[in-house]
């Protein structure tokens, strides 16, 4: 046993250093390398020297390591697989996964309680097994969702008064909950059962109608849900490094969330309520926007590109969905030969989640200094001759800071129009993600370069090449 | 209530530290890691697989249910901590390669 608390302390010390060293670019990579020694030291610690209360050892030891061995293996193709533009969703898989081990371990532990009774039963212990049971379901449910609408494979969906039910199933799964707990036999076991669906329900329509620019916020509250459901299996067993490693991603992660929220001018509460799904508040946003939209040919926007002094590149959605990083990467060697100065403007919530563009161009090897977060990119618009937006909408919208009506009305955007000439690629006319219309197409410096990301960046590296 | 606190209060004492800890780490982290900083966070939550290396290691060999649960637990539990820390190491090593 002593010889397990020392693995427990070790590993329990590199998740922290590991998630400090995460947060610094030199030291990144280390420490995730880090986390995970400590995370291999735990596990064989756990299956070799775990004892119980009566000092009994593990067995099973067959059904365990088949289990690590698929997981294993499932796991390193999934993530060796993953294109670098469906990351996030992977993210949020591996979160559900997570989740649901945690609603799994409540469903046995609980299953023990009533099949074979041991003494007489806490009300605590009950009290936890439902807690890691709620947000361990809640959170491999919504991530599913989560995984599903990233993916495409899922629509927002909603329906009239769908907050007041949210609330109203939470309500019931707490009652339920604490009426368990104080009431506890076997005889009222079933209500485990109900607490196990509405959790599922709870988790299901919670993400549903969340949608657009708030999906990343939500994986990362999951994400700390998570955390706090495994810190709950830690309490069940009194183990320790469950316990900090899972409050310290729950903390971690609920900051996380926050430092979204704040990057896009909202409150936690405002993204959890939903407000920005719903598509009629798009429409009606939608509805005032008029005039008409000026296009440009490839020819004429490669020749504004070449004879500018700086051209900053927007990368928004539009380009990761269209695999054009390095398309892009190309057009810009191009006019970097020509003598144009490229650098690239990312906001902070471009794409489907917060580093998300920083990830891709690194992935297509743009250097890390050409990246500008969002202040520098405004204080250079001025200066800057041609902005080219790439499938980016909304982290440009003037929207944001002229019209208080605007779902996304105080988000910090990029102000694009402070550049002499904006030329925005989009596939068409259809609003961004969420779902507003941007005023910014219609503007007189604004022209519009319709098609695919990937497809125009080629045929302007060819025009470029050919002038 | 009170004997209860008095009975975990080490636990309790590691939930309250570790809030604190966890807020502290990731304080200051630029926005171009938050994706590989949730990533990596994601991956460490997965230590919840010990947890289910208990239930799997504990299960008498006539409980199906728990045998069954227990092992799709330790399944779904690897998956979260590889998949998350080689996800989380393939983004960080295009970063590394670029701050040189």
């Amino acid at each position: 046993m002593d010889i397990l608390t020392l693995c427990y302390i070790i590993a329990s010390v590199t998740f922290i250093l590991g998630l400090k060293m995460l947060s610094h670019p030199a030291t990144a990579r280390n420490g995730n390398l880090l986390a995970a020694a400590g995370m291999t030291i735990a596990i064989l610690g756990t299956i070799f020297l775990y004892q119980d209360g009566q000092g009994n050892k593990l067995h099973n030891y067959l059904w365990i390591f088949g289990g690590i061995a698929i997981g294993s293996v499932v796991g390193t193709m999934a993530a060796k697989k993953v294109k670098m533009t469906a990351m996030p969703q992977m993210v949020s898989l591996f979160n559900g996964m997570g989740g649901l081990c945690a609603a799994l371990i409540s469903i046995v532990e609980f299953d023990e309680l009533v099949n074979h009774p041991g003494g007489e039963i806490q009300a605590g212990f009950l009290a936890i097994i439902l807690l890691g049971l709620v947000i361990g379901t809640v959170s491999f449910a919504g991530s599913m969702v989560a995984w599903g609408k990233l993916d495409g494979r899922v629509k927002d969906f909603s329906f009239p008064g769908q907050h007041i039910v949210n609330i109203l199933i939470l309500l019931v799964m707490v009652a339920l909950s604490i009426y368990l707990v104080i009431n506890f036999s076997a005889a009222n076991a079933y209500i485990f059962y109900v607490i196990l669906a509405l959790a599922v329900i709870y988790g299901l329509v919670f993400v549903f109608p969340i949608g657009g620019a708030d999906m990343p916020v939500v994986i990362s509250l999951l994400n700390s849900f998570t955390g706090v459901a495994a810190a709950c299996g830690g309490f069940l067993y009194d183990n320790k490094v469950m316990l900090t490693g899972g409050i310290l991603v729950g903390a971690a992660g609920t900051l996380l969330t926050l430092l979204m929220c704040k990057a896009m001018n909202r409150s936690l509460l405002n993204v959890l309520i939903g407000s920005f799904g719903g598509s009629a508040k798009g429409g009606a946003a939608g509805a005032k926007v008029q005039g008409s939209v000026k296009e440009i040919s490839l020819s004429d926007a490669a020749f504004v590109m070449s004879y500018a002094h700086k051209v900053i590149i927007v990368p928004g959605y539009g380009l990761a969905v269209a695999q054009a990083q390095h398309a892009c990467h190309e057009l810009e060697k191009l006019l970097e030969s020509k003598g144009v100065e490229v650098k690239y403007a990312i906001h902070p919530v471009a794409g489907r989640m917060p580093g998300h563009m920083n990830v891709l161009l690194a992935e297509s090897d743009v250097a890390y200094e050409k990246l500008l977060e969002m202040e520098q990119a405004n204080e250079e618009f001025p200066t800057t001759d041609v902005v080219l937006i790439l499938g980016a909408n909304d982290v440009v919208n003037p929207a944001a800071k002229t019209d208080p009506a605007s779902p996304i009305y105080g988000m910090p955007i990029l102000d694009v129009e402070l550049a002499k000439t904006v030329i925005v690629n989009k596939r068409s006319m259809k609003p961004g993600y969420a779902g507003i219309e941007n005023d910014l197409f219609f503007r007189p410096k604004t022209s519009m370069l319709f098609g695919d990301a990937k497809k125009v960046l080629q045929d302007l590296a060819a025009e470029v090449k050919n002038l | 209530m009170l004997e209860w606190i008095t009975a975990n209060q080490q636990i309790i004492y590691i939930v309250i530290l570790m809030i604190f800890v966890g807020i502290e780490v990731i304080g200051h982290v630029p926005s171009v890691l938050h994706t590989p900083l949730m990533s990596g966070a994601n991956a460490i939550h997965g230590v919840v697989i010990i947890g289910s290396i208990i239930v799997m290691g504990k299960a008498q060999p006539d409980n199906y249910l728990a045998l069954i649960l227990g092992f799709l637990a330790v399944i779904v539990g690897t998956l979260n901590v590889v998949g998350g820390f080689v996800v989380t190491d393939r983004m960080l090593k295009m970063f590394r390669k670029k701050s040189k």
